[in-house]
């Protein structure tokens, strides 16, 4: 049997249905079992856990042992994490396993699925979530500052970064990547002037916090998903990814996510502990965001161009110069 | 010399039938996935009809601001080279036209509802 995915999910189902029946009480079975996305390293499954009294919507996320490329973070990692924000009042979904060698269906782990919406573009349109938006950027906020006041001694290790090493990291991708960008150039330069001194102690940062990575109902934020860029580092680097222009899906007088100002998003963030953040670190941050998505970009279409034959990823290597006019647009705005 | 229709012509018609005709009969992810292959099958035209016009123009700009000639490759690779060492500076309004310019020559083809884009082209007048 193929999935829409076109994974073959037959082993997979067999070790995942004698899973549940370990470690979710009365289920014997399981059923509804969808694919929703993922590229070739990590995939993420919906299904329900169905047994006499029982039907529990459940999530995986998996990385198959089959498939030779190493994930950012290992999932038993994210899933550490997952708990911990959890536990620090972090809206997380529930992890119930993480998979052990044992359960023979790859590394992943359980959690419950969470209802709600995670499409910007409906986020930011639809009427459903009319009173939610004017909210979201107080709550993200508060969120931030919890998430960057997890005592890494309780995690499992994180990689540290910095402005600066990040950048070299970029500048290498960019040069794997082969075509000559001026306002790449241009970018990395006036990053490489300002950047900020490596902090002292390097908070916990989630390192892909923005709107998709969320699951939001018609009161806010439900969860916050997607661990697998996190590491050590600048705390500001989260604020700044979740103004970068990109993740304003087009609401671009809205930095805030599309949702709201950049004073919210602070007030919010200081009222629950973060630290005072002035608007012109943000700014370097947004600026740093525009050049690490562009980046990615790139790296998107590298890997269409290697096995994984997608044509969605070919075509974000086309959303590089959105970054570019982003970058132009901060750094050498028109008119000035 | 061929005939006509123009490839730019047949890729839009093409995007166009699979928009209109097919795509409302497809569900789910081949849906979507059908939707990316309309925007891929846009963007081809677009490209086909903008780029010689953009390349053109970006060749003679990168020309009189690095004065020598090349293709645009190299041209490009060196004024990478001259931002990178300081030689061409942010603040110089030449570079700023051209790298404007050259950006909005690709929002054109990659993204025209890119909503930066569309701001600059309204205050671009």
């Amino acid at each position: 049997m193929q999935s829409a995915a076109g994974i073959d999910e037959e082993p997979f189902a067999a070790g995942l249905t004698a899973c549940i029946q370990r470690c979710v009480a009365g289920a014997q079975k399981i059923t509804n079992l969808v694919r929703l996305s993922g590229g070739a390293s990590q995939e993420t499954w919906s299904f329900r856990a169905v047994g006499p009294g029982v039907d529990r919507a459940l999530i995986l996320r998996r990385q198959p042992d089959t498939i030779g490329i190493a994930p950012k973070l290992p999932l038993a990692t994210e899933a550490a994490l997952m708990r911990a924000a959890g536990a620090a009042g972090v809206p997380s979904p529930h992890v119930l396993h993480v998979l052990a060698a044992a359960d023979g269906i790859g590394e992943g782990f359980l959690m419950d699925h969470i209802a709600g919406e995670t499409i910007a573009r409906k986020l930011l349109r639809n009427e459903e979530f009319a009173a939610a938006r004017p909210k979201l950027p107080l709550q993200v906020g508060a969120i931030l500052a919890r998430i960057h006041a997890l005592q890494p001694g309780n995690l499992p290790p994180l990689p540290i970064t910095s402005a600066r090493k990040e950048l070299a990291e970029l500048r290498d991708a960019y040069h794997r990547d082969g075509q000559p960008r001026p306002v790449f150039e241009l970018a990395f330069r006036w990053l490489a002037e300002r950047a900020p001194s490596d902090p002292a102690t390097p908070s916990v940062v989630h390192g892909d916090f923005r709107t998709g990575n969320l699951i939001v109902g018609g009161e806010g934020i439900r969860a916050v998903l997607d661990w697998e860029l996190a590491c050590r580092g600048d705390p500001v680097r989260d604020l700044g990814w979740f103004c970068t222009i990109s993740w304003r899906f087009g609401a671009i007088d809205k930095p805030a996510g599309g949702f709201g100002s950049r004073e919210e998003l602070l007030a919010g963030y200081q009222a629950a502990g973060g630290r005072p953040v002035s608007l012109q670190e943000l700014y370097y941050w947004e600026v740093f965001g525009s050049l690490r998505w562009g980046v990615f970009c790139l790296s998107m279409r590298a890997r269409s161009a290697g096995k994984d034959r997608s044509l969605e990823r070919a075509m974000i290597g086309r959303r590089a110069s959105e970054a570019e006019i982003d970058l132009l647009h901060l750094i050498a705005p028109l008119g000035d | 010399m061929q005939d006509p229709p123009r490839p730019e012509t047949l890729v839009a018609a093409v995007a166009a039938f699979l928009r209109a005709e097919i795509a409302p009969q497809i569900k789910d992810v081949a849906n979507f996935q059908l939707r990316v292959a309309i925007n891929a099958l846009e963007l081809v035209a677009r490209q086909l009809v903008l780029a010689p016009g953009s390349d053109a123009a970006e060749l003679r700009s990168l020309e009189k601001l690095l004065g020598r000639t090349g293709t645009l490759d190299e041209l490009n690779t060196a004024l990478c080279g001259a931002i990178g060492d300081g030689s061409a500076k942010l603040e110089s309004r030449q570079l700023q036209r051209h790298l404007w310019s050259t950006t909005m020559a690709k929002l054109a083809v990659d993204q025209p509802s890119y909503a930066t884009y569309k701001r600059a082209l309204a205050q671009d007048g």
